[in-house]
Parts: C-alpha cells; structure tokens; sequence
C-alpha cells in the first residue's frame, strides 16, 4: 500500500475562501474535500495518509514548506490538485510536485492544459483536469488512474491524460539517426510537410516594441485585466472567464474614489482593491507625472477586463484590440496592471 | 509594459517588458505601508515602468525597483 499526501488549497480544504487566502500552510489528518472522493478511488491499495494545504496567495512562494509538512509523515507520494484553470492554485500545485520531486519524492499534479502553471511542474506529470470545478468527477476518475499507474511504476503517457512536458528517455531506434533522417528528407520532398521527429510547441511569440524615446512626449494608456469598474458595473463585466473587456472614461479625473470603482475580478480578495482603486489603476501618480512632464499625457479612458480563466484565444483578441484602438488613438505605451 | 507579481507567468507567456510588484490582489499598491509610504511606492513602480519603456529588450526582461536589467544601464 502506498501513502499518499495530498496538496489542495484553502478553499477545497474547507478552510475559507480569499479572506483565507494568505494563511497557511498546514496539515490534516487524512483526506480533505476533493481529497475524499479520490481516497475512495483509490483504496483499498493506496491511502492518503494526510492533506496539506495553503492559501492561494502565499503558496506559490512555499512549496518547499509546503513539502517539508507532506515529508513529516512519510509518504510515498504526493498529489497535488486538481486546480482546473486557477492560476495561483495550479501555480501552487506545479511547484509543489517539483519541489517534493527535488527532494527524492514521487509527485503528480492534476490541472487543466491552459493553467499557466502548467510548466513549472519540473520533473512531476501533470494530468489533465476538466476547465472548472464542475468538472471535479472526472478530473478525480483521471488523477485516481494515473496515480495507480505511476504506483505500479509504469510511464505515464498522453493516453493516460498527460500534458506539458514530456521527460525525455533513452529509447533504441528502429533505424540510425543517419537512416531516418534521409527517410525524413524523402518525406519532404514527396510533399510530407509535417513529419518530424521533434514536434515544436507552438507558442506564440511576440516580438518586443521597440522602445518609447521620450515617455513626456507621447501619450500613455493605463490599461488593466484587474476588473477594476464603476460601482455597479454598469457593462456586467463577468468575475471569471470573461468575454469582453470595457473602456471607462479619465478625463477631467485625478483620482479613483473608493467606492466609486471596485473590482469585480473573482480570482482574488478585492478588498483592498475596493478600499483603494489606485492598487489596481495608478490614476493618482499618473497625473502626477503628466504634471511634472515624466508623461506627455495620459489616454482619456482605461481599458479594463477580468484576468480569471479567461480563455487564451479572447486574451489574444482583447490584446489586439486594445492594441489596434490604442494605436489608432495616438497612444504609444501602454502600462497594464495585472493581478 | 505589464506590472504583476507572478512575473514567471509574465515571462513565460512572453511578456517584454515586466515591472514586479508585491502581491497579486494589489498590482500598484501595498496595504502594508501607511498611506504616504504606499503612494511612494505606487510612484516607483510607475517610474520603473516608464524607465522600461524607454529602454530596447529582445525576450522577456524584467525591471525590478531599484533594480538593473539585464542589459540596462545602471540607474542613478
């Protein structure tokens, strides 16, 4: 029988929700939250042993805390997730499983393929979880195979759910390097024009701007993804996975009054967002350095959505839109805030 | 330029030109300090952020407060 520590965060180990969110972290006896349902799955072969978990706004920065707790009742693995498309809570669960993989433990994590934490899982596998939370059964069903698979020491591989990056092995090859490389010529030039033996990724890459000369001679854009509106969110900008971005007026404005903005963004506590805007939009010291000439001026609106599961595909719009727009209205930098 | 705290994630998407902050809900904030002493702060971030924009990168680079890039000339 294998032991099992499990990694969750707060809000799955029923510990609270943002007010919680820097507290952390510690360890429970047994199976917590998802952790249930997974201990099920499991036994009666493997046991999780013990839960840890930590605040989603600390935990990134702890995993080796956060493994050191897991190694105080000897285990044999440690799981971490799922943490669908949350970006600190997968952020948390990759670091953790390559922390305890440093420190000689096997680990797993369990995350959607759009989490941004996806490749800071080092030598750990990750499997694929649903988008949402909603998608917990069968991200569950999923974790639970490849944690058996792992335990009986077999690879896990894309078949079994997993993504990111593939460890490399020394496998013997059909053919030398030599042979396969003219049977790949051969390819192409019989109009193969995808076989390959190294698949890129195919990231997306942007090519810098080049720099602004002179900030006090062009105009600035103060752009945000923090979900910083007016009051009552008069565009029903949406918390998660949002749609759309929004443009506010700034003119004839110096200052952002609490309660007149909040930020609706529903991936972090907006409480000190609310008690003061200018932590997610700086309109005070933005005037202040148009008026000292640091800043020729500052764009009349700010360009506004919410950062939170949003799919990669309308980040790509919003991005060429605000660029299009801020270009076509003289703007020549822009500063985003990002939460 | 982008102004966040998980400048991983800003580096790895691509992001050109990062300024670090100190906390994810509070991007150009910090509710530690007292009001004066966070506003300080605020106008650091901006100045680095405007430092950023004036200087040329080719990858992902990032511009701590107080802080020479890679490849950027010390700031008096």
């Amino acid at each position: 029988m294998a032991r099992i520590v499990h990694y969750i965060n707060q809000f799955f180990a029923g510990i609270g929700g943002e007010d919680s969110a820097g507290a952390g972290p510690a360890l429970i006896d047994g199976p917590a939250g998802p952790g249930r349902r997974l201990a099920e799955l499991l036994a009666p072969e493997h046991e999780i042993v013990a839960t840890v978990w930590c605040g989603d706004d600390i935990a990134s920065g702890m995993a080796a805390d956060i493994v050191d707790l897991a190694r105080t009742v000897q285990p044999d693995l440690v799981v971490a997730g799922p943490a669908f498309t949350s970006g600190r809570y997968g952020l948390a669960c990759a670091r953790v499983a390559a922390a305890a993989e440093q420190a000689g433990l096997a680990a797993i994590a369990s995350m959607h393929e759009d989490n941004p934490g996806l490749d800071e899982a080092g030598t750990a596998p990750v499997v694929a979880s649903g988008e949402v939370a909603r998608r917990m059964g069968l991200s569950l069903d999923r974790l639970a195979g490849a944690v058996r698979r792992l335990l009986s020491g077999e690879p896990l591989t894309a078949e079994d759910g997993r993504i990111g990056k593939l460890a490399r092995r020394t496998v013997m090859a059909e053919a030398s390097a030599a042979e396969r490389a003219v049977d790949l010529a051969l390819a192409r030039l019989g109009g193969d024009a995808v076989a390959t033996e190294i698949p890129l990724p195919t990231f997306d890459r942007v090519t810098p701007a080049p720099p602004v000369e002179d900030t006090g001679a062009v105009m600035v854009a103060l752009v945000t993804e923090g979900g910083l509106v007016p009051d009552d969110n008069p565009d029903a900008l949406e918390s998660a996975r949002a749609t759309k971005w929004l443009r506010y007026p700034l003119e004839g404005r110096n200052a952002l009054a609490p309660g007149e903005y909040r930020s609706i963004h529903g991936g972090f506590s907006t409480a000190w967002a609310n008690e003061d805007p200018h932590r997610i939009l700086p309109l005070d010291v933005g005037r202040e350095l148009e008026a000292e000439g640091a800043v020729g001026s500052l764009f009349g609106e700010y360009f506004v959505t919410a950062g939170n599961g949003t799919s990669v595909a309308n980040a790509r719009r919003f991005g060429i839109e605000w660029a299009a727009d801020l270009r076509h209205s003289g703007a020549r930098a822009a500063i985003l805030t990002a939460t | 330029m982008i102004l966040c705290n998980l400048t991983s994630i800003a580096e790895r998407v691509g992001a050109p030109r990062i300024v670090p902050t100190r906390g994810i809900p509070y991007p150009t904030g910090d509710p530690s300090l007292s009001p004066e002493a966070e506003k300080q702060w605020r106008r650091q971030l901006l100045e680095r952020a405007l430092q950023a924009l004036q200087t040329a990168v080719h990858q992902p680079t990032v511009f701590e407060v107080g802080v020479p890039a890679q490849g950027e000339e010390a700031h008096a």
